[in-house]
């Protein structure tokens, strides 16, 4: 409760209440995390258990489109599997979410921890730390991912990655993009660091792990959330973009990104449900998600501040 | 009669700073003593070393610059043989200090009490409930109204002045023998200032604390201080008594500070000001640095430079002053 009135109280609220864009974008976004996260209550269908699923009900259109073999229990039709499409989607939002956040905390605990060591010691251990990042940034990511994904298949086939698939992309998305952290984090910790009050913190005799972490990585913070934002949209993409060319998640435990790929042999026979309302669903998610990191950039520049 | 030895004892401290031209010394064998509860006052105009000194004391000039030569003794013992660890020890315990800007000296995402409990917790090994309590006990020393409630508040609460006192507070936590205050009072307005002046004088006293105060302000430092060491390009100028130094100048540099002041108040009239600028540090003129704009220059001023020796009352490093006492000089 107290909680809850510091958040009401706060200027991140008040701005927030005033900014029709955030609250649309925040809405969605909550709406289709429920709806995912809470898929199991929602759903009639589980899609991973193979017992409820029929391969005679595969590639059933939506019922609005009057054709004769929709079905009434697939509100969105079913996928090549036999898979209620509504269902299916759900869960695979809530595989692509769990990637991206999981990713993303990889991300920023590699980059964090990094950029602040090398902003604030400086010298050789900085211009190490940092060309490493360098040499990372020109691996694309995608060329890691792929290269990390298909070399783990190759070793231990396909039924091994299958049970494995949800941390190793978390891990390869999660390693390939830890620079933008470390160059974020970097630039403000150089900043922070003259700062008087840090100063005062080494006058006072406190020990240099502590003025690190407690004192000026808590003001590095505002640009990490914006970032953060971005790159969680970006985790989900890179994830979708994998599944779609095969190297991201099983059929088995389809992300939106597999169920795209999976409707996409059958779009030139008709069937374009398969891909399209997984792909809606992936533009919404994104958009809002880089739409609330666009209001949280503007809130968070006090140099933007207009009264 | 044996001298008891004093607190603080500075001798022939030098810090020099690596540039691209060259080295730059920006303090160059500078001594003194404090004694225990004593005070003594750093006067100097920007870039005479002050600030400099002060943090070569506490072993924290940072890159490029570095300590050139020169001891730092702390209850007799060389601070330069300190490990990092045992410095540590003596920053924020032994020795506080105090800044010029107090809205930048107290980090802005920690609260009052965070940062207050976290100075304690550095020194002394005793539960959060122990530490808030000491904190309160000192924030109630410097006159900080409802100090339960602020332990709980961010620094943009707090006006100026106010955070002036936290800072004094957060310094006092420790009970430090010798507090080391930067020019703490140059940021706040003249009414605050010299609240802030007289809590300090008044806890020095009731703590018996010793202070060594950095300014550029003479008038601030001869109601405060019990000395008076006035710095000029790097150097001690004058040394001795506040009256000795406020009521007969020997330095010509001195007595220019003192004449620039404004005392007696006419009209249409300027102040007195010393023509002429501190000289660059990395040109360092072989002879008296103050020659250019010293009235009195003789013809060994832009030879040899003056040494710091006892003249009258007090320690003057000027080559044209006369010692009147009877002494003769060697």
């Amino acid at each position: 409760m107290k909680l809850f009135k510091k958040i009401t109280a706060s200027n991140l609220f008040y701005n927030f209440l005033r900014d029709p864009m955030a609250i649309g974008s925040a809405t969605v976004l909550l709406f289709l995390l429920v709806a995912s996260f809470g898929a199991p209550l929602f759903t009639s269908h589980n899609p991973y258990d193979q017992t409820t699923i029929d391969i005679m009900d595969a590639e059933l259109p939506p019922i609005w489109t009057g054709a004769a073999d929709a079905d009434s229990r697939f509100l969105l039709g079913t996928d090549p599997q036999g898979r209620d499409m509504l269902s299916t989607m759900l869960y695979g939002m809530r595989v692509s979410v769990l990637i991206g956040a999981g990713a993303v905390v990889l991300q920023s605990l590699i980059g964090i921890i990094i950029g602040l060591i090398a902003g604030y010691k400086g010298g050789r251990l900085e211009a190490l730390l940092m060309r490493l990042a360098d040499v990372q940034l020109s691996f694309s990511t995608y060329m890691v991912a792929i290269f990390i994904s298909a070399v783990f298949q190759g070793i231990f086939g396909m039924g091994v990655y299958s049970d494995y698939a949800l941390g190793l992309l978390i891990l390869v998305i999660g390693f390939a993009e830890w620079p933008q952290y470390a160059r974020t984090v970097r630039a403000s910790v150089m900043a922070e660091k003259n700062k008087e009050y840090v100063e005062a913190a080494r006058v006072i005799g406190l020990p240099q792990r502590r003025i690190m972490f407690r004192h000026i990585l808590p003001n590095t913070m505002t640009p990490v959330l914006v970032i953060s934002t971005v790159q969680m949209a970006n985790a989900i993409m890179s994830e979708a973009a994998l599944s779609f060319i095969g190297l991201g998640m099983p059929p088995s435990q389809p992300s939106l990104g597999s169920l795209i790929k999976s409707g996409f042999d059958y779009i030139a026979s008709g069937s374009w449900w398969i891909s399209l309302f997984p792909g809606i669903a992936l533009v919404v998610l994104i958009l809002s998600i880089n739409l609330l990191g666009d209001w949280l950039r503007d809130y968070l520049n006090p140099k933007l501040y207009k009264d | 009669m044996q001298k008891q030895e004093p607190l603080l004892s500075v001798r022939e401290l030098s810090v020099a700073f690596k540039m691209r031209g060259g080295v730059l010394t920006a303090v160059d064998g500078v001594s003194f003593d404090l004694d225990r509860s004593q005070r003594l006052g750093l006067v100097g105009e920007s870039g005479a070393g002050k600030s400099v000194t002060g943090f070569a004391i506490l072993n924290l000039v940072s890159r490029p610059g570095y300590i050139a030569g020169g001891h730092v003794f702390f209850e007799g013992r060389d601070l330069a043989t300190f490990s990092e660890e045992e410095m540590r020890n003596i920053r924020g315990n032994r020795i506080s200090m105090i800044f010029q800007d107090p809205m930048m000296t107290l980090n802005p995402v920690l609260t009052i009490g965070q940062q207050m409990v976290e100075t304690l917790k550095a020194h002394r090994h005793i539960s959060k409930h122990e530490a808030e309590k000491i904190a309160l006990n000192k924030l109630q020393k410097v006159a900080i109204p409802s100090p339960e409630k602020r332990l709980t508040q961010y620094p943009h609460e707090f006006s100026g002045g106010m955070r002036q006192r936290i800072v004094i507070a957060i310094a006092l936590l420790t009970s430090p023998s010798l507090i080391i205050a930067d020019e703490p009072t140059t940021a706040l307005d003249v009414t605050i200032q010299a609240d802030i002046m007289e809590l300090l004088l008044n806890l020095c006293e009731e703590e018996k604390m010793a202070l060594l105060l950095i300014t550029h302000d003479l008038a601030v430092v001869s109601q405060v201080a019990e000395r008076i060491a006035v710095m000029y390009a790097g150097r001690i100028a004058e040394l001795g008594s506040t009256e000795a130094i406020v009521n007969a100048p020997q330095h010509p540099y001195t007595q220019g500070l003192l004449k620039a002041l404004p005392q007696k108040v006419e009209r249409r009239k300027r102040l007195n000001q010393i023509p002429g600028s501190m000289p660059s540090l990395q040109e360092r003129p072989p002879g008296c640095a103050f020659y250019d704009r010293c009235e009195l220059r003789g013809e060994i001023c832009h030879r040899e430079s003056p040494r710091l020796v006892e003249k009258n009352a007090g320690l003057v490093a000027c080559h044209m002053v006369k010692d009147t006492t009877g002494k003769e000089e060697k």
